[in-house]
């Protein structure tokens, strides 16, 4: 039994730690919301390695897994850095299976490759559907022609925008789900963005494929993609509900009210020690899907479907706690709360959102009682 | 990543799972013990287990134990557990007062009751929760006087006590002197059970069973050499108790039974319930939690695999088991209706023992604090009894509820 980072492992997160440090500034997230540029991080990525990491040697990948991608999803997250990794790592999953020709490109981040969030069927959705433009009700998968191309709308997908390429579940005419890659240079492909939404760091656009030239990736696994970036979204969370706790911690020891500090009065105090155990639920069903993807690929759904949840409450509780803890200034435009608040709620409601994972983990569960 | 055990680990597993397989045919059942019959049966498997070298895994071995350490101490729990055997029968004595005799005991009091304790010829019980003293555990009022000729005279009530119905001694933390600040006038006895002068009540609970007790000492004679540790010191002894406890509870894991499994068969035999998408958010955030925990428990495990023993921290567990637990027996009550409470019901009984069991241990409220302060380092509460002689704090709590 060892589940504590290996030495590897804690330099890579060092290693990330130190390389973002470089480019964070929640300044230009703030300006970025006020019509400045979006902050582009992405030769930070490729100058690290990160666009390879769930690539394979084989491909020309670094071959890591899942967890260490994760870590570095961790250390993005604590600081809101945009790095454009939540579209691109899963895609690059799905290439690597299939062995795609050119995935080296991808894996070295000479070129950036998005994930369609095409979603699986459960056992009350038989289909697999897309995510509205607006509102509640599901919208159809995009469809593979029997002439080889692919038509179908996938709205709020992350990381689209400037993408080389795109990968994700296609229908064929028999209902079979196939994997399959889209090179955005060619025609039939049009990509509406960079679409803001709330949080400056996020690169969202609506992607439009009409009779566009498809390439199926035999051999990738067509569900995996999506959990893979279920549980990247979670360790993004799980790294910004750290900042947010260790932010607040420091303030309640700071903040003198009635002769005391904040943070020794129960009512504030409760609510931090809430953050810490939802976070340390969070770090627990993280490492559950980062086990399951290597050793029990059968639980996969399961554990990253719970990562999902677990983080996604977690960075919502926490974020919102954060704001409270800092009294009036939490919710101002000078404090950094606002910009995790954003995030939270953009995060919350991206790739199928929050309840559409907790209710995979209920039906993945509920079935394997029934078998 | 790795969930698996180290070469020596698994030959100590395949070692423990040969004995068991062996000798599981001589196990009691899991029943109830509520007759002699039941527990001597259990105390005559404690003591087979201690032969075996499955009890007392982390007793040094010059008293009986195995000198191994946590991890192992785990392989055991878990291979009893999937033997389908019941295990030791004296938790608190084996996991909590065994260890606090051989940290703070003479050799007298070690050579007297550690071998009877391990075998289960002799159980305990922990004598510590008053009414007034619970998550303040220093306010216990029971008090022992020393008279001339060096014996101690007891009088007061104790609660909450585990198997005090058929324990042969408990372990019990009196005030011998009031007229110091309270955590320095507290001693540590070994109270023989059938002393006179102590009576035993059973304590029923909102399920109607009575799983613990409440114990009175009225005038009980005990010996000079009662004292464990040193007069004076017994908050000392009841801090090395209550980490032992907290590890004890830490190696438990899903040991109420209260799991994912569990919870979410309940809710698939109604097919309609499980397409009702209010129940499944509700299943997947209390299942959510509940894998949580299973890995929190891997976490726990882990550390003590490479030499940490858990924090403070490892209490949230606690909480998040009680969390899960509750939402867990309103969910499966709001889906099987009425039934749900029949007095014969599982779920009945698991919805009676959850309000009690989350104050178990000290409350939420105390657990949040502690880890406030330990965890995270934040500043403690103003208190108004630090440095007050406990015969004056009455005057001062009666002060503040006028002011």
């Amino acid at each position: 039994m060892n589940l504590e980072l290996t030495d590897e492992q804690v330099a890579l997160r060092e290693a990330a730690q130190g390389a973002l440090t470089r480019v964070a500034d929640l300044e230009v997230l703030r300006s970025a919301l006020e019509g400045g540029a979006r902050p582009e991080n992405w030769d930070l990525v490729a100058e690290q390695g990160w666009a390879g990491l769930l690539v394979s040697e084989a491909n020309g990948g670094v071959g890591l897994s899942l967890f260490d991608a994760q870590l570095i999803l961790i250390e993005a997250g604590k600081v809101l850095a945009s790095h454009e990794l939540l579209g691109h790592l899963p895609a690059t999953v799905a290439l690597d299976a299939a062995s795609y020709a050119g995935t080296a490109d991808y894996a070295e981040g000479t070129k950036r490759a998005a994930f369609l969030p095409v979603i699986p069927p459960s056992d009350l959705e038989p289909s697999w559907t897309t995510q509205p433009r607006g509102g509640s009700a599901p919208a159809p998968a995009p469809t593979l022609n029997a002439d080889g191309t692919v038509s179908g709308d996938v709205a709020w997908v992350i990381d689209a925008p400037g993408a080389d390429l795109l990968a994700g579940v296609a229908v064929d005419g028999s209902g079979a789900a196939k994997t399959v890659a889209i090179e955005t240079g060619a025609s039939g492909v049009s990509v509406e963005g960079p679409v803001l939404r709330y949080d400056s760091s996020r690169l969202l656009g609506h992607v439009s494929l009409t009779n566009a030239p498809a390439t199926v990736l035999e051999g990738a696994d067509p569900q995996r993609a999506w959990y893979v970036a279920q549980a990247l979204l979670a360790a993004e969370s799980y790294g910004a509900v750290e900042t947010a706790l260790t932010v607040s911690v420091e303030y309640a020891k700071e903040r003198f009210t009635f002769g005391r500090q904040i943070g020794s009065y129960q009512a504030v105090k409760h609510a931090l020690v809430e953050i810490l155990r939802q976070r340390e639920n969070a770090y627990a069903v993280l490492l559950y899907s980062g086990y399951s993807y290597e050793d029990k690929p059968e639980e996969f759904a399961v554990a990253a479907s719970a990562a999902r949840t677990a983080a996604g409450h977690a960075f919502d509780y926490a974020a919102r706690t954060q704001i409270a803890t800092h009294g009036g200034i939490g919710a101002t435009w000078e404090h950094d709360a606002p910009l995790y608040f954003r995030r939270s709620q953009l995060s919350r409601r991206l790739l199928g959102g929050i309840g559409a994972s907790t209710d995979r983990v209920a039906g993945e569960l509920l079935a394997a009682a029934a078998a | 990543m790795d969930l698996n055990d180290t070469p020596e680990q698994a030959q100590f597993r395949a070692q423990v799972r040969a004995w068991l397989e062996e000798h599981k045919s001589e196990a009691p059942g899991r029943e109830r013990l509520d007759n002699d019959d039941a527990i001597n049966a259990r105390r005559r498997w404690q003591g087979k287990l201690a032969e075996g070298g499955l009890a007392g895994v982390t007793w040094p071995k010059e008293f009986g134990g195995q000198g191994l350490g946590p991890i192992e101490q785990v392989i055991v729990n878990q291979e009893i557990g999937a033997a389908g055997v019941p295990g030791i029968l004296d938790v608190i004595g084996l996991g909590m007062m065994g260890p606090a005799l051989i940290a703070h005991g003479t050799d007298e009091q070690k050579s007297r009751y550690l071998g009877p304790l391990l075998h289960g010829d002799e159980v305990w019980c922990q004598l510590f929760s008053e009414p007034a003293a619970g998550s303040d555990l220093a306010a216990v009022q029971t008090r022992a006087v020393q008279q001339d000729d060096g014996t101690w005279k007891l009088s007061g009530q104790k609660v909450w006590t585990t198997y005090a119905q058929f324990a042969s001694f408990g372990m019990l933390l009196a005030r011998t002197d009031a007229d110091v600040p309270k955590h320095k006038g507290l001693t540590m006895f070994v109270v023989p059970m059938d002393a006179e002068g102590i009576t035993v009540r059973g304590l029923r609970q909102i399920s109607g069973e009575a799983e613990f007790n409440e114990v009175f000492f009225d005038d009980v004679t005990l010996d000079a050499d009662a004292v464990v540790g040193s007069v004076g010191g017994g908050w000392g002894t009841a801090l090395t108790v209550l980490m032992f406890e907290r590890l004890t509870i830490g190696l438990g894991g899903e040991s109420f039974g209260y799991n994912a499994d569990r919870f979410t068969q309940a809710i698939a035999q109604d097919a309609h319930a499980t397409k009702d998408p209010d129940v499944r958010q509700r299943l997947g955030e209390i299942n959510t939690e509940l894998l949580a925990l299973r890995f929190q428990s891997y976490r726990v495990l882990s550390a003590l695999s490479q030499g940490a023993i858990p924090g403070p921290e490892a209490g949230l567990a606690k909480v998040t088991t009680v969390k899960g637990a509750i939402d867990a027996g309103e969910l499966i009550a709001d889906v099987l209706g009425p039934d749900a409470l029949a007095e014969d019901s599982e779920w009945a009984y698991m919805i009676s023992f959850l309000p009690g069991l989350k104050s178990a241990g000290g409350t939420e409220e105390i657990l949040r604090n502690t880890i406030g302060e330990r965890v995270l380092g934040l500043p403690p509460e103003p208190r108004l009894d630090k440095g007050v002689p406990f015969s004056e704090l009455r005057s001062i709590e009666k002060q503040g509820a006028a002011a």
